[in-house]
């Protein structure tokens, strides 16, 4: 079972079990994690799913797509090298755990 | 709204209605702090889940109930927040303050100090003759998407009947899945109530362009019988008649208001809540497709109350009520918006449109990549945006902060919109 450690902008980690096949963002807004909201669900239409991925995690996602480097480019917090939209990151056992920080706001 | 707080709560607060508003009410009444127990009660046997994929994704067969779901079980323990599923609430009976009881169908009761109604909409019906033979669809909830989702797979002749957001997105769905389908609707453009003109004719070239039959300003006078009770096609007010194996009936939805006006609330085209989310009793709060609130944004001119069907509202809506029975009321005001996934085409709008005096088009709609942005009185008001969401994060944000972006300029597709927000010189003056 994946982990996923959700870094809050104040430093706070928490450490959640992820399903297989459901996104980060998934993961977050099911079980209360603040700072992610997921406003549409999933289908890059909110980019309220905002989060900075640990460096040593970002290389092992899949690429970001077109849609969503557009989206990233709207976000509340501007965005780093190392954002983006954790409804497009799936969890699964060969990625692993993940470690992600949220940014101070989303909306 | 002089005493909205009530001292002694030991029954807290009940929820009717357990989706997208009810369950946001709940979790934000413990995010601000509120710690008396809160009930959550919904008529469906599903766990508390997403609409908008019912629509989309969920009739492709990649989907199940359970994977839509708002929130997990451990969470709801978790934040002591009992949900209570498959009871029908049909009658509360409330004494002085809002406290009372709340029964359900199978003669459960839940008692309560204040009272929270989120109960929703249902499909409006159709009302010709005919419209309840078998092979008749509507899509409201998960077990509508599901029998949709078995009688899609064996439909060759689909027919819609409406055009707004649901009937177009089924009707793309089941184009996607190889049906021949057609849409037929009383208005004379898609989408009338919720987009402009130019986004309404795109979207009808659009579904044109994919082999879709669209008939404007052609409600059915009745469905058909094949003989055997099952539908066999529509009848136009021409005369013309549309074969179909499977009709879906999308033509909008009826707020839920039986429980407010049994319990003698304020009650005009949903039930009537003021920018905090309190009904006309003073103490029983409401939220989502079943109120009908002030304008959150500026309307001169505009109706007094509005009903806004979207994920966003709900959420919205929803914690303003909580904060309100949190006792840190904050007044309603956010600019709504929303999104609909047609095909490959991500439609997303913000703010409202209405009396707008003034229309640029970015980009060209041939290419399937454009935005609308609407200006009243020389304000930034709303847009439309069809496969632009970073101009649409750009549009929502300058709304948000009460800025606008010059019309001259928005029209230059090389400069992005989001260097172009300014100070609104108006705003500033009013
Ligand atoms: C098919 C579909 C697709 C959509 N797509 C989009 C989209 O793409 N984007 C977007 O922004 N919005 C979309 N929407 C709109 C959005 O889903 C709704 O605005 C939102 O769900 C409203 O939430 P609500 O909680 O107010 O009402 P509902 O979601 O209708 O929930 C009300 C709940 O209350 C329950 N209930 C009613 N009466 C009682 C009672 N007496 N006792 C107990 N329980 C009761 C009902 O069973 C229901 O579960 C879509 C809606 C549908 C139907
Ligand atoms: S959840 Fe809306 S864009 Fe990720």
């Amino acid at each position: 079972m994946p982990k996923v450690t959700y870094v809050s902008d104040a430093g706070e980690a928490r450490v959640v079990d992820g399903l297989v096949g459901d996104s980060v963002m998934q993961t977050a807004v099911r079980n209360g994690v603040p700072g992610i909201t997921g406003e549409c669900g999933g289908v890059l239409s909110c980019a309220t799913c905002h989060v900075f991925v640990d460096e040593a995690d970002l290389d092992r996602l899949e690429p970001v797509s077109g849609l969503e480097d557009e989206m990233l480019d709207g976000t509340v917090v501007d965005r780093c090298p190392n954002s983006r939209l954790s409804c497009q990151i799936k969890l699964s056992d060969e990625l692993g755990d993940l470690r992600v920080t949220t940014p101070e706001a989303q909306e | 709204m002089n005493s909205t707080a009530v001292a002694p709560r030991d029954t807290g607060v009940l929820v009717v209605g357990a989706c997208q508003a009810g369950i946001q009410l709940a979790c934000s009444l413990r995010e601000y702090g509120y710690s008396a127990p809160i009930t959550v009660v919904g008529a469906e046997r599903h766990a508390p889940y997403q609409r908008p994929p019912l629509s989309k994704t969920l009739l492709h067969a990649e989907t199940s109930p359970d994977a839509i779901a708002l929130r997990s079980e451990a969470f709801y323990a978790d934040q002591g927040i009992r949900l209570v599923l498959g009871e029908r609430i049909i009658r509360v009976d409330r004494g002085d303050g809002g406290a009372g009881v709340a029964y359900a169908h199978s003669g459960r009761s839940f008692a309560f100090d204040r009272l929270a109604l989120t109960v929703g909409a249902r499909p409006r019906r159709l009302p010709v003759p005919g419209a309840d033979l078998a092979g008749v669809h509507y899509l409201r909830d998960a077990d509508d998407a599901l029998a949709l989702r078995a009688a899609l797979a064996e439909a060759v002749d689909v027919l819609v009947i409406g055009g707004g957001f649901i009937g177009l997105e089924v009707a793309a769905t089941a184009r996607e899945l190889g049906c021949e389908v057609t849409v037929t609707l009383a208005d004379n453009r898609l989408l009338e109530r919720a987009v402009g003109v130019p986004t309404s004719e795109f979207f009808l070239d659009a579904h044109i362009r994919r082999g879709v039959r669209v008939h404007l300003g052609a409600p059915p006078v009745r469905l058909l019988d094949d003989g055997h009770g099952r539908v066999r096609g529509a009848e136009l007010p021409d005369g013309s008649v549309l074969t179909a194996d499977l009709v879906v009936v999308g033509i909008g939805a009826v707020p839920r208001t039986e429980l407010a006006e049994q319990l003698g609330l304020t009650v005009d085209n949903g039930i009537v809540v003021n920018e905090y989310g309190l009904t006309s009793d003073g103490t029983t709060v409401a939220a989502g497709d079943c109120v009908a609130c002030p304008p959150p944004v500026d309307l001169p001119d505009g109706p007094v109350r509005i009903r806004f069907e979207s994920v966003n509202t709900a959420v919205e809506q929803a914690k303003t009520a909580a904060a309100l029975l949190a006792d840190r009321p904050v007044p309603y005001g956010a600019v709504p918006w929303f999104w609909s996934d047609q095909y490959d085409l991500k439609l997303q709008v913000a703010g409202l449109s209405t009396g707008h005096d003034r229309y640029v088009v970015r980009g060209e709609p041939d290419t399937e990549k454009f935005a609308v942005l609407y200006y009243r009185g020389g304000h930034l008001v709303a847009g439309d945006f069809v496969n632009r969401p970073a101009d649409f994060l750009a549009v929502r944000s300058a709304l948000a902060a009460g800025r606008t972006i010059p019309p001259e300029a928005a029209t230059d597709t090389t400069v992005p919109l989001k260097k172009l927000i300014a100070d609104d010189p108006r705003q500033a003056v009013a």
